[in-house]
């Protein structure tokens, strides 16, 4: 970047391009637009972002994102913990969350086993995932970690390390996508929801 | 190969992939003509869009790109072969990983002609969705992705004095790229002793169409040596551990 640009100006735009979604055009139009905004925005922006990494945790329980530790799901009493859902991310829990057919509890991974990506099963919590369900009286575990070569070689590993601990374990059905048409399904997909059909 | 045209179709193996925006993916692929190239697939992310499963890793498709002014973009895209078995088994899927992420450092982004590569990587993933041994899919991939890139291993003749070796047990220099005979070999961590049994079926590999390697019966032990070779002289060259490796020791343990 040119001299003539202010240090500042410089360094908002490289800490905007380093977010996912973002490139250097956004990220210098973001700048730009706070530049010339009035200044509250951008105070009540750097509170926020201030206050996102001191004011929240990993539940020490699930390891989704919360205030309180437990996490407001762990300490729901009425929430069935002898079931747990195995999501990858936070935005996942959320997602079953809205569908509002769920009542067990969740354990989150922070990602999915990519070791292309150099992400290996220590990087994620698979173990703390096993010592959970050795220690409380867990009766299913359900992965819900996203179809496709990353999830399913995590819901492996994960059946495979979980296994001697002969609690039921479960995978999300994954069938097909409603709104789409059967021709544009993929083959994969098409042979999992042939073999998981069910009496109609 | 140039390619002025603006729309091109080609046959691809899906390498690599990222997340990249709010629902697209960054795809690294293989492809016979163009070599390695990446594309973004827009909306491939979300359930709904007709691209989504059909770009998954290790799969290979029938793909409509158009020329993007820094990326190509996926247009259309069909999967062909969607190798199942890689999925459903943990094992198959982790050779799977090894095995592109060693056609992935060993290319570059140069658009030349990878018929020989596409092909050896094609069959490679079917080998590992149906052999018995998937091990031995992998060490036959080996052998073949270092002839093709340049770093065919000197298996004849001593890679120091230039005599033929005799059918006695020999060393290996990685920094060399071949045998040398016990009396050139220097102490050093780029020698290491290979036995004559080793050698042999390393060349067997070198010469010879996978139906007739399978034919082989090569005990655990045997393998397991010519595999310290193999992946010895690759992380060498390469000059870096190999991620896919360490996961692939996990699992086996
Ligand atoms: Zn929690």
């Amino acid at each position: 970047m040119s001299k003539a640009i202010p240090e500042p100006v410089i360094r908002l735009t490289e800490a905007f391009a380093r977010l996912p979604g973002i490139g250097p055009k956004t990220a210098a139009r973001l700048t730009y637009f706070l530049l010339r905004a009035p200044d509250e925005i951008s105070q009540s922006l750097a509170d926020a972002l201030h206050d996102l990494k001191t004011e929240t945790k990993f539940c020490s329980v699930c390891f989704n994102i919360t205030v309180s530790d437990p996490c407001e799901i762990c300490a729901d009493a009425k929430r069935d913990g002898r079931v747990i859902a195995v999501v990858e991310e936070p935005l996942d829990v959320l997602a079953i969350e809205r569908t509002g057919a769920y009542s067990g509890k969740y354990h989150v991974l922070h990602g999915a086993i990519s070791p292309v990506n150099n992400i290996g099963p220590d990087d994620l919590r698979i173990r703390e995932l096993v010592e959970r369900v050795g220690q409380q009286d867990v009766l299913e575990v359900i992965i819900a970690t996203n179809p496709g070569m990353e999830g399913d070689a995590t819901a492996m590993y994960i059946k495979r390390e979980l296994e001697p601990k002969g609690v039921k374990i479960q995978r999300l059905a994954r069938g097909l996508p409603v709104g789409g048409d059967l021709e544009y399904v993929d083959s994969v997909t098409l042979t999992r929801a042939l073999q998981g059909r069910s009496e109609f | 190969m140039p390619r002025p045209e603006r729309s091109f179709r080609t046959d691809a193996l899906i390498l690599k992939r990222r997340d990249f925006g709010e629902a697209d993916r960054l795809l690294t692929l293989l492809t016979p003509r163009y070599g390695k190239l990446d594309v973004i697939a827009k909306g491939a992310r979300k359930p709904t869009s007709s691209k989504t499963g059909h770009v998954e890793l290790y799969t290979r498709a029938d793909m409509l790109l158009h020329r993007g002014r820094e990326l190509d973009i996926v247009v259309q895209v069909e999967m062909l072969k969607p190798y199942l078995e890689l999925r459903e088994d943990l094992q198959r899927g982790a050779y799977a990983n090894y095995a592109a992420e060693l056609m992935d450092r060993f290319t570059t982004r140069s658009e030349e002609d990878s018929t020989v590569l596409f092909t050896l990587l094609d069959e490679t993933l079917q080998r590992l969705c149906v052999d018995e041994d998937p091990r031995l899919a992998v060490r036959y991939f080996e052998v073949r992705l270092l002839d093709e890139v340049g770093f065919r291993p000197e298996l004849h003749e001593c890679v120091v004095s230039r005599e033929a070796v005799q059918a006695e047990d020999q060393y290996f220099s990685y920094a060399d790229g071949g045998v040398v005979r016990p009396e050139h070999a220097i102490r050093s961590t780029s020698f290491v002793p290979i036995p004559m049994v080793t050698l042999k079926v390393l060349r067997h590999m070198q010469r010879s169409p996978y139906s007739h390697v399978q034919s082989l019966s090569i005990s655990r032990a045997l393998h397991d040596d010519i595999e310290r070779i193999l992946l010895g002289y690759i992380t060498f060259l390469l000059e870096q551990k190999l991620q896919s490796v360490d996961f692939i020791r996990r699992i086996r343990s």
